[in-house]
């Protein structure tokens, strides 16, 4: 069976690059590229929702079917 | 699915003013949830602030909000209360609103056992001023008025509510994020006097001063110290020495609630003047 991945929608607008969500991902899906959060390796995430649910900044949305 | 918290900001009030890390915005995104959970009217959820960081939070909830003076949301929400009982009233502040210049509407809130929450972001220090110390620094710890270690013990906020009559107290911390919404549904569905206070980090002005390299650290610290009640029988004094107990402390449904009790003055004085 095929998995599907999510959708990790960044806001950039709203990112204040606190590093909450690199740091608490349990899989190393993301990275601080300069200033802001940003996916790195997709495949990986386990739509746990742990970004999303603490980044201060509803700056990060994890968008499943 | 995401959680869609746009409906509950107001348009256009994004990105917040709270500083990278700051933990007021992992709290509003729980107040949010609960919120949403319950399925609060926004006509009917009225959320009261004093000043401070924490207080800003009702600028940018979608319901009916007030933002009042410094430590008197408990006046202005009480106000709220009495005149509009069918209500939903949610207070919101810091430690130094809470528990410093508001002390005294505190206290006198949870002796009353009025029906409202009271969600209080306890970072430990005054963020907004500039990193005060508030009766909530713990002993030793650095601020910018007691720059060589702060001599006095801090408050316990639970045990405060407690012994004040609050009737629902409970705790939780900004890095258990999935549990904030639950105590807050609970808080809010609890008909008397709910204190919720959330152990919070303030990265600015409290993080920097006592050595914390980062927010991530900060956040690293409210894990370990936090230890769920359930767990928390089963461990020794020494066990729990330097630990925060978190969940629901102290629930008490028998004692009478202010709004009730006060329906019955209003009823009394009213016979007399048949
Ligand atoms: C009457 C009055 N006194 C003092 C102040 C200054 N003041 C503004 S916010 C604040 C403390 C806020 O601390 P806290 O409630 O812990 O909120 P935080 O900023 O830490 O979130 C103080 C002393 C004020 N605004 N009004
Ligand atoms: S949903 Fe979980 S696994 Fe996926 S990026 Fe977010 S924290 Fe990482
Ligand atoms: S937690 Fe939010 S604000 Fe912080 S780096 Fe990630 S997306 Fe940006
Ligand atoms: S000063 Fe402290 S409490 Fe205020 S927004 Fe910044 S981190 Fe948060
Ligand atoms: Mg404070």
């Amino acid at each position: 069976m095929e998995k599907t991945l999510p959708k990790i929608e960044i806001i950039e607008k709203y990112c204040k690059g606190c590093h909450i969500c690199v740091e608490f991902c349990p899989k190393d899906v993301l990275e601080m590229k300069g200033f802001y959060a940003s996916v790195k390796n997709l495949e990986a995430c386990i739509k746990c929702m742990q970004c999303e649910l603490r980044c201060p900044d509803f700056a990060i949305k994890v968008i499943t079917e | 699915m995401a959680f869609d918290y746009d409906k509950w900001i107001r348009p256009g009030k994004l990105p917040h003013i709270w500083c990278p890390g700051c933990g007021h915005g992992i709290v509003m995104k729980g107040l949010i949830r609960a919120m949403d959970t319950l399925q609060l009217k926004k006509e009917e959820t009225a959320v009261v602030s004093g000043i401070g960081c924490a207080s800003r939070l009702p600028g940018y909830i979608d319901c009916c909000t007030l933002h009042t003076a410094h430590g008197r949301a408990a006046a202005f929400a009480t106000g709220v209360k009495m005149a509009r009982p069918e209500m939903n009233v949610i207070l919101v502040g810091g430690d130094g609103d809470g528990t410093a210049i508001g002390g005294n509407h505190f206290i006198h809130a949870c002796r009353r056992n009025i029906d409202m929450t009271y969600i209080i972001m306890n970072n430990y220090i005054y963020g907004m001023t500039g990193g005060q110390f508030s009766p909530c620094t713990p002993t030793g710890h650095k601020a910018s008025t007691t720059p060589y270690g702060n001599p006095d013990p801090g408050f316990d906020i639970a045990k405060l509510a407690i012994g004040a009559g609050a009737t629902f107290v409970a705790r939780g911390t900004a890095f258990h994020a999935n549990q904030i919404d639950k105590l807050i549904v609970e808080a809010i569905q609890h008909k008397g006097f709910s204190v919720v206070e959330i152990l919070d980090d303030c990265p600015t002005t409290y993080g920097r001063r006592n050595k914390f390299k980062s927010v991530i650290e900060m956040m690293n610290r409210l894990k370990e110290v936090a230890v769920p009640v359930k767990a928390a029988e089963k461990m020794t004094a020494e066990q729990l020495q330097g630990k925060v107990l978190t969940g629901v402390l102290y629930k008490d449904e028998t004692k009478p609630e202010y709004i009730v009790e006060y329906a019955k003055v209003i009823e009394r004085a009213q016979a007399v003047k048949k």
